[in-house]
Order: structure tokens, then sequence, then C-alpha cells
């Protein structure tokens, strides 16, 4: 027997001898002390006040009338705000990005002599990829981010997870899945890395496999975007921001519903077993610090959200800006593949340009509108008002009712709109979170499946909404 | 004085945790949250939908769902009885 | 005098600590830039107690810091400079107790236990002492050299919760540091503490905790030659024999693979499979 082995054997003979007393024994000897100590150095004099303060919140964010109710109006108001303040921002820098500092760098290329070929290339592909990504994503995000961290600082996503934990429990679950789950609110591959909270391995799957219902930094601005410009501006005057945040805030319950439904079926077929156990602690509350708060979620998410869109969007643009240039026969690469994906966008509801949109943004999701846009403008558009403002390849700025304009164009109804954001929170996850899942499960099928199945969630559902539209003839 | 366990408590009455009847696992890990005995509990909430509720132990409030608070046995505390 | 632990107790709001000149002569902050350190700080601490926030004001980074369970799931290195020093420090994944339970309390507990830092300080919850003095005792358990960060001192006063902390620093036998770390009140103290330790200005007299059984005290007597034996680097045999009494898997596995002690391993061995055969039928 090995020395190592002689060791765990006489330590297996003592523990037979004592038995279960005696990790217990050793544990509340700590607490014992630790007691004691308390005892002696610490006083508390109104606390009790303070605590019922705590208690009070707590008693209502947590209440059978107003928990559920709570967390909708505050989900509800964090979109409201977003929506309302990125407005004007938005269109101010794609005036300055696209417009004025876009036509600089083109006569400054032009003073260069760069060639036409090249200056298109890096200007009208790459740069304005750039352009694009900035304008839309910065301004909802500056808002978005510094919302969610304070939620965040003042101790309210545990109050989350304790509201939804019978849910989840129901669906086999784990309790913490929900604190992943709130990671992938942020970032879905820091979600999947969280889920190492969860010590069973077959929760922790669970977790990972429908962390992408959770919508990330890039698919809020596209669902921002596309909510504001069609379902925001279906609405009575007044109502639109209202109307638009509420869609986005549906998208994310919807997002939910997924969650439960898919852990529920998981849970009671391939990943079959038991809810294990939940314990949670919910700490105090703590009152924020709103400019620190301000400062370090503009630093720590908007701008490392921005820096990997942008890093992005320069190669996505280059390869838009080719394939759209590039012609075999009489049209182009990108027209050859969106007449390829044609049938399929149908089905869908949705288009050749979205569907090939979304191969484009597999590295990231936040590339998805300024593709669409610009594809459309090359491929559908016959209007010479704006084939004039859009040359092969080229993503221009408009305004938001032009976009609209340009989408209704290139085809695009209300059910297109509504199944792209329906598409948006159920299609593959980034690249990126595609290889977190695999460094965290080393496992080709679960990737595979983690990959796949919302992609078919998504096909399956956004069939589903087109054919009963076309049925009940509303399209 | 009967036996009890945590997940009978009334809200708004203090009970001392007695034993832990869980093994295992559970069993360290409720006992480092707080749950050993001696140490005072008093529910401090529920979730709307009545399960999970949350326990104050040891200054923390911990939430835990009925199958684990009821591994947990208790005794009313001499004051809210 | 500097070697009495009284010294850190008092509760330090003089306005010139706050201020970032004080702090920056002399501190450094050195970021990622972990290369060529003297000495390698732990921060331990239960979840929700600012660890992330004291690692941030020392190293200058910015970990992502939440009020919730788990925001840090491994253990994340920065650097900082003071006062001639240069030292590494570890930020473990927030740890309710060190007789681990859950994986990510594994990797804080190999650390502090084999990763044999010079200073480990534990990050402590003022509202909320006595939970939190458990992971104390735990860590002294395992090593002497240990600094307690008394943090949320802001929230204790909010609170109206008074603490001695001399009395505290004289029962523990360690330094008690006072601190409000999200306000930056603290660190300067926090630094001193530290650097006591490593110089042996200060030399720690912990109190242990006492179990208080005869059959458990003859049991350690005959576990630990052994391992001192086998392991002889062993930094501390007595609470692996603990842990092997207590039928701990994760020692008992790292004994049989004789990872016992190399932390990289046994950090990678903390983290369960989810590629083995079997998993699905688990229940």
């Amino acid at each position: 027997m090995s020395p190592g082995e002689a060791i765990l054997s006489r330590a297996a003979t003592l523990r037979s001898e004592f038995g279960a007393e005696l990790s217990d024994h050793v544990a509340e000897s700590f607490f014992t002390e630790a007691s004691a100590i308390t005892r002696d150095t610490v006083q508390r004099e109104g606390e009790r006040g303070r605590m019922t303060l705590d208690r009070t919140i707590d008693r209502v964010l947590t209440s059978r009338a107003l928990g559920f109710p709570v967390m909708f109006l505050m989900l509800w108001g964090v979109f409201w705000i977003t929506i309302a303040g990125a407005n004007y921002p938005s269109s101010l820098l794609a005036w300055l990005t696209m417009d004025v500092i876009h036509s600089w760098l083109h006569t400054a290329a032009d003073a260069i002599l760069l060639p036409a070929w090249l200056s298109g290339f890096l200007l009208d592909g790459v740069y304005l990829a750039m352009a694009w990504v900035l304008s839309v994503m910065l301004p909802p995000m500056a808002i978005f981010f510094p919302l969610f961290t304070l939620l965040e600082d003042l101790g309210y996503l545990p109050r989350v997870a304790f509201n939804l934990d019978r849910l989840f429990k129901w669906s086999g679950a784990h309790g913490k899945q929900v604190l992943s789950m709130m990671m992938g609110y942020g970032c879905n591959a820091a979600g999947i890395v969280s889920t190492r909270i969860i010590d069973s391995p077959r929760e922790r799957l669970i977790a990972i496999l429908t962390n992408n219902f959770s919508i990330c930094n890039g698919r809020w601005p596209t669902l921002i975007l596309i909510g504001t410009i069609f379902l925001g501006a279906s609405a009575p005057a007044g109502m639109a921001t209202l109307i638009a945040s509420a869609s986005v805030v549906f998208t994310c319950i919807l997002g939910i519903i997924f969650t439960l439904l898919v852990s529920a079926i998981l849970s009671r077929t391939w990943l079959r077993g038991q809810a294990s156990t939940f314990s949670l602690e919910l700490p105090p509350y703590r009152p924020p610090r709103i400019l620190q708060t301000l400062w370090t979620s503009l630093i720590d998410r908007t701008l490392i959200v921005l820096w990997r869109a942008l890093v992005m969007a320069a190669p996505a643009g280059a390869v838009i800006w080719l394939t759209s240039n590039i012609e075999i026969g009489d049209t182009s690469i990108a027209g050859h593949l969106v007449n390829l994906l044609g049938p399929l966008g149908w089905l869908m509801g949705l288009n050749g340009v979205i569907l090939l949109a979304y191969v484009v943004a597999i590295p990231a999701n936040e590339i998805i509108i300024p593709t669409i846009l610009m594809l459309t403008l090359t491929l559908s558009i016959t209007d010479p008002s704006l084939t004039g403002m859009a040359s092969a390849g080229v993503m221009v700025e408009f305004e938001e009712g032009t976009i609209q304009r340009v989408l209704s164009l290139g085809g695009w109804t209300m059910l297109t709109a509504i199944n792209l954001m329906l598409f948006c929170l159920l299609h593959n996850p980034c690249s990126t979170t595609i290889l977190t899942i695999w460094k965290e499960t080393r496992s080709l099928r679960w990737t595979a499946v983690a990959t796949l199945m919302p992609l078919a969630l998504g096909g399956i559902v956004c069939t589903a909404t087109a054919t009963i539209a076309r049925l009940m003839g509303w399209v | 004085m009967s036996a009890m366990t945590l997940d009978q408590l009334p809200q708004g009455k203090v009970a001392v945790v007695q034993s832990l009847t869980i093994q295992g696992e559970l069993r360290r890990r409720l006992m480092d949250l707080g749950f050993v005995p001696g140490a005072q509990v008093e529910v401090e909430m529920r979730n709307p939908l009545g399960d999970p509720r949350a326990f104050r132990v040891m200054g923390s409030v911990v939430a835990l769902r009925r199958e684990q608070a009821a591994g947990i046995t208790i005794a009313l505390s001499e004051e809210s009885r | 005098m500097s070697a009495n632990p009284e010294i850190h107790s008092s509760v330090s709001l003089r306005s010139c600590e706050k201020c970032p000149l004080h702090n920056a002569a002399n501190l450094r902050r050195l970021g990622v830039n972990t290369v060529g350190f003297d000495h390698v700080v732990a921060l331990l601490g239960n979840p929700n107690t600012g660890k992330s926030t004291v690692f941030n004001a020392l190293t200058g980074l910015r970990q992502h810091v939440g009020n919730w369970t788990g925001k840090t799931v491994a253990r994340a290195e920065g650097a900082f400079h003071h006062r001639g020093r240069t030292f590494k420090l570890v930020d473990l994944p927030g740890a309710y107790s060190l007789f681990s339970s859950s994986h990510h309390e594994e990797i804080a507990r190999d650390f502090v236990l084999f990763g044999q830092p010079d200073v480990t300080v534990v990050v402590v919850d003022a509202t909320r002492l006595e939970r939190n003095l458990v992971l104390v005792l735990q860590a002294l358990e395992i090593t002497d050299r240990v600094v307690v960060a008394l943090n949320l001192m802001d929230e204790a006063r909010r609170h109206a919760i008074e603490i001695d902390v001399r009395a505290l620093s004289r029962r523990l036998g360690i330094p008690v540091v006072p601190m409000a770390a999200r306000q930056g009140e603290g660190i300067p103290d926090l630094l001193r503490a530290i650097e006591e330790i490593v110089s042996g200005a200060f030399v720690p007299h912990p109190r242990q905790v006492n179990h208080q059984s005869e059959s458990l005290e003859r049991a350690l007597s005959d576990l630990v030659p052994q391992i001192e034996a086998e392991f002889p680097h062993l930094p501390n045999a007595r609470w692996v024999a603990l842990r092997l009494l207590d039928g701990d898997h994760s020692i008992i596995q790292a004994i049989r693979e004789g990872t016992l002690g190399n932390v990289d391993q046994m950090e990678r061995r903390a983290m369960p499979s989810l590629n083995r055969p079997g998993l699905i039928e688990e229940t």
C-alpha cells in the first residue's frame, strides 16, 4: 500500500469510530467561539430600526400582490428611460460620424489620391460599419448599463432570484440559475462562466444551455431600435415610447418563459434528475453610490462592449463591402446568397437579407441592424431618391423615419419587425459565447446543442407566427 | 414543547435551531450559512408564490426552499411562545 | 510599539487619508502586472463583504463588483507597490467556509492552504460579524498570518452597530483594520498592517479554537505525523488531518492522486467535468 493510501485508510478507520458527530462538533465549535467574541465586542443600539426598514422594503418587493408587478414596472421603467433618452444623442452621433466626418474623410482620401476601390473599402465599408455601431449602440448603452448597475448595487437582483425561484423549481432547475441568467443580460459568455456557482453538473448544464435566452448587450440595441421604429411608430402619438419599451420588456419576459420551458423539458428528458437544493443569501440593501456607478459602468460595460462591437464591426463592414461589390454573373455574391436564403426567410416571416445578416453577425450580434440596412439598401431598393444616396456596399446614415422607409421598401411589414425581434431572442449564440460554452463543458455535443437548439427554436417560432399571421390575413 | 421543523415556523415568531436532520453536502452548507444548533431564526419574508421563504439567521437573510427548511428541527424560543 | 495590534484599532476618518495624494505617496497600483513580486496577499471573505472593492482599491483594477453572491467565480490577480515592496494580490471567490461545500469555495480554500500566501486578508462585514468571524477563525486554523479587514464600517454606523475594534483585535490576536472600502477609508491602515506582517514587525498570536474533544485530539496526533512524513512541504498538516476525519472528498482525491499541495492542479480538479459519461443518468 502506498503511503497516501495508508493515511487514507487510517483516516477512514478513525472516521468510522467518530461517526457523523465529529464534523458537526468541529463546525459548531467555530460558531460557539464566534458568538462569544461577538457578544463581547459588538453593541447594537437601535439596530432594529434600520433593519425594520430593510425588512419593510423586502416585504413589499416580494409580496404576493406587488412582487411581480414591481419587477415588471422596474424593467419597463428602465427601458422607457433608455429609449426616451437615447433618441436625440443617437441621431446627433449619427449625423456627426456618418455625415460630417465621413464626407470629411472622403475629401481627405481624394486629396491624397487614394484609389477609389481602397477608399470605398476603408471608408464606406470598414469606417461606416464602425460609425453605425457607435451611434446606434453608445447612447442606449450609456443609459441602460448604469441603470442596471444601480439595481445591481442596491441588491435588487437577488430579490428577483428569490421571487422567481418557485418557477425555476418547477422547471427542475437550480435556484441560482436566475443569477447566471442575470449575468447573461450583460453578456452570455459571462453568464456561462457564472454558472460555476451551480454545483450540480446536471443543473449547471441546464443553466448553460438556456443562458442564450437572456438578451445580451449585443441584442438590446437591435430590440430597442426595431421596437422604436416599427412598434413605437405605429402607436398613437405620445404612446410611442411606452409601446416601444413595452415591446422590449415583452421580448425579455418571453426569454424568461423560454428559459423555464426549455429547462423543464431538459430536466424531464435528457437531463433528468431531482431539483437540488436552494440556499441563497439575500444581502442587505446598500445605498448605491450614484456617481461611482455611472463612472464604473461607463468604463466596465459601455466602453468594453462598444470596443468589442467596433472591433467586430470593422471586418464585418469589410466583408459586406466585398460581397456586395464582387459580382458573379451579373449579381453580387451577397445578392446570390440573399436569393438562396430568400425562401427560408419568407417561410419564417423574415427575408433573405436578415438571414444573411445573421450569418455575417455570428462574431457579434451588435452589427445586425447595420448589416441588414446596408444589404437592404444595396439589394432591394429601387427608389432612385434613396439609391442616389447609397452606392453599392455603403452603409448610409438615415434619420429614424428614413430607416423605416428603407426597410419598407425592402419589403418589410409589421410581421418582419416582430419576427426579427423574436429571432433576435431565439438564435444561435455569438462566436465568443460558443467558444466559452466549449471551454466550460469541454463537450462538442453540448456545445452543439447550446448552439443549434435556440436556432431551431427561432426557426419554429418565427415560422409559426408567420404562418398564423398569413392564415389570419394580417399581412 | 413539540418538535417542529423550520418550514413550519410562523411569521413573527422566533425559534432556536435544535438539530439538522438533513445529511451530506447540504448539511455542511446549511451550517456554513449559520443554521447551527443554538442559532436564533425567524421568518423574514416569503416569495410571492409562497415558497421559498427567507430566514434571518446570524444577522443575514437566507432563502431556503421548503424541502431544505424541513431538514432543520427548531423549538420556539421562550419570548415568542 | 508597532507590534501592538491596538495601533490598528482607531477608526480612521481623517480626511487626508481619503485624499488620493496621500494614498499615492505610498501606494502604487500596478494593475495586472504581477511579474516579479516580493509577497503574495490573498483576499478571503464571505460573499458580499466587499472583497472586490478592496481588490480594486489596492490594484487600480476594475474587477466587477456587485451586491450579490457569486460575482467572482474564479480567482483574480493584481499587484501593487507599497513602500519598497511589490505585492501580488489574489482576489478569491466568496466563501462562507473553508470546510468547503462548493467548488468555488474549494478554490478559495486551496489557495489559502496550499498557495501559501504571505498574508491572508479576511474581509469581514462589520454588520454581520458573528457569521463572518467563523471564516476568520477557520483561516486561523490554517495560517497565523491573517489580517482582518473589518469592512462596511459605514454600514455598521448607519445601523448603529458599535464594534470594539481594540478588543476584537486582542481576542483574535491579529490586526483588525476598520474600513469602508467603497469610500476609500482604511486602505492606508490595511497597507500598514500587511506590511507589518510581512516585515515581521508584528507577530500574530492567533486565537486557536479549542475543539474540546480529547478523542479528536488523539485522532489528530495519530494522523498528523503520518501526513507530515508523506507531504513534508505542507504548511498545515493538522488542518488536512481534520479534513480527512471529516471525509472531505477533494482532499482524499488529492492525496490519492499525489496533487495535494499543488494549487493549480487542485484548482483544475475543482471544476467538475460536464463531459463525462453517466452525467445524464445522474440524479
